[in-house]
């Protein structure tokens, strides 16, 4: 299995049925996919839309219903579509379960950095800095270090996306969790040490007497 | 009385130098004949509200390369490279948004509020300037509302006399804008005899629309 995979599916256990979920663009959008049998949740794309899912079926494409990217997608029965402040006020206004974002850094205080690298890439926000300020609950799906440069740092040093503490972070190597205390390793996974995690973490992990692997087949 | 015009005339409307909101995400949503005839008419020195400027020959992203665009307030320029490039070059000047906040200041514009209190950006260089405020042991920033000359809207189906319905999520900023701009301007898919919308069905009612352009293409 590949490394995006891996996350993908360990977020993937995090949802639970009923669900309003927002899956940030890149790996967080292959969670879908993964969902456990029986698991039905609703995905909600902050450009108008809870319901969405994948197009249907070739040719089934619809102008005037797409993802947050601009590409097509299909809607589930049941789906509902609406404006941009009904949007943000249901990611706002705390009836957004999850959202599932992708990561440049995330540091010792469980704080977010994922929209600029300065001088270099100026997307913009986009929703990133309500979904993390509004959602019950952030998990960042990211790939541990960049080129073995740790992404878990101290102190962020890329602007913040939120300065709420996101409440999980699944990587690759490990899944874990920001606290009051410092970031607590939940789990490995299949195959990695503790030793293997802390070497690529710039922050000093909390490792409890007993660490499980990820339950991932 | 019907508001249909034509194209040109009701574009002929929109001064140089004007503060446009345009509807649209990434160019769904976005009003494709107003845009040609902005450009046809060579307006320049504009002003864009929007949420994104699409891409490069997409949308209002064909206004930014067209260099008629003086400043941008949006959420997103990601999918852009021209419009980074010359907010990078210093050709245009781009305010960044956080969507939400956007989506809101835009509402209150059109709502008759100064501005609404969000969480969102608080510690964040979205902060820099802005009144902090603290509500019952809960932070929040005040982001004053946006209102413009212009609000240039993609409808579904409209009225002659300009209720419009809008589709899917080409909804998206449309009916918010509607409220938030001196003059309104909207192009519908197809335009139907008074009475064939439902008034339950209609999102943006007729007093808001100044103008109706027929669409013959779809976005962008």
């Amino acid at each position: 299995m590949d490394e995006k995979t891996l996350i993908a599916k360990r977020v993937a256990l995090e949802l639970q049925a009923g669900n309003l979920v927002n899956l940030g663009i890149g790996l967080p959008t292959m969670v879908a996919a993964h969902l456990p049998a029986g698991v039905n949740v609703f995905f909600q794309s902050e450009n108008g839309i809870v319901g969405m899912a994948p197009v249907p079926e070739a040719g089934a494409e619809n102008e005037d219903l797409s993802d947050a990217g601009g590409s097509p997608i299909g809607a589930v029965p049941g789906a509902a579509s609406f404006d941009s402040a009904m949007s943000f006020g249901l990611i706002r206004g705390g009836h957004l379960d999850v959202t599932v974002l992708g990561g440049l850094q995330v540091d010792e205080e469980g704080r977010l950095a994922n929209w600029m690298v300065p001088g270099k890439m100026v997307p913009g926000m986009g929703g990133a800095m309500d979904l993390v300020s509004g959602a019950k609950r952030v998990i960042v799906a990211m790939q541990h270090s960049a080129k073995g440069t740790p992404k878990i740092v101290k102190r962020c040093e890329l602007p913040l996306t939120s300065v709420r503490r996101v409440d999980l972070i699944v990587t690759e190597l490990a899944v874990i969790e920001p606290t009051d205390k410092g970031l607590v390793l939940k789990e490995v996974a299949p195959g990695v040490s503790v030793a293997d995690v802390q070497a690529l973490t710039g922050a000093e992990l909390i490792v409890p007497a007993t660490v499980p692997t990820m339950p991932i087949a | 009385m019907s508001k249909v015009r034509k194209l040109e005339e009701a574009v002929a409307m929109i001064p140089d130098g004007a503060v446009l909101m345009i509807g649209g995400f990434m160019g769904v949503g976005t009003p494709p004949h107003l845009i040609d005839e902005l450009l046809r008419q060579g307006k320049r020195d504009l002003t864009v509200i929007a949420n994104d400027t699409a891409r490069p020959t997409v949308g209002i992203g064909r206004l930014v390369s067209a260099k008629v665009v003086r400043k941008v307030i949006a959420s997103h320029i990601g999918t852009n490279s021209e419009t980074q490039r010359q907010m990078i070059a210093g050709e245009t000047v781009v305010e960044l948004v956080p969507q939400g906040t956007l989506a809101e200041r835009v509402r209150a514009g059109g709502f008759g509020l100064g501005g609404v209190l969000t969480p969102t950006g608080v510690g964040t260089v979205v902060e820099d300037g802005k009144q902090r405020i603290e509500l019952d042991g809960k932070v929040y920033l005040l982001e004053t509302a946006l209102k413009a000359d212009v609000a240039l809207i993609a409808a579904k189906r409209a009225d002659y006399l300009g209720n419009l319905e809008y589709a899917l999520t080409a909804r998206n900023f449309n009916p918010l804008m509607a409220m938030a701009a001196e003059l309104v301007i909207a192009e519908a898919e197809d335009i139907v005899p008074v009475g064939v919308i439902p008034p339950d069905s209609v999102v943006t009612p007729n007093v808001l629309v100044d103008c109706l352009v027929a669409k013959e293409r779809r976005h962008g």
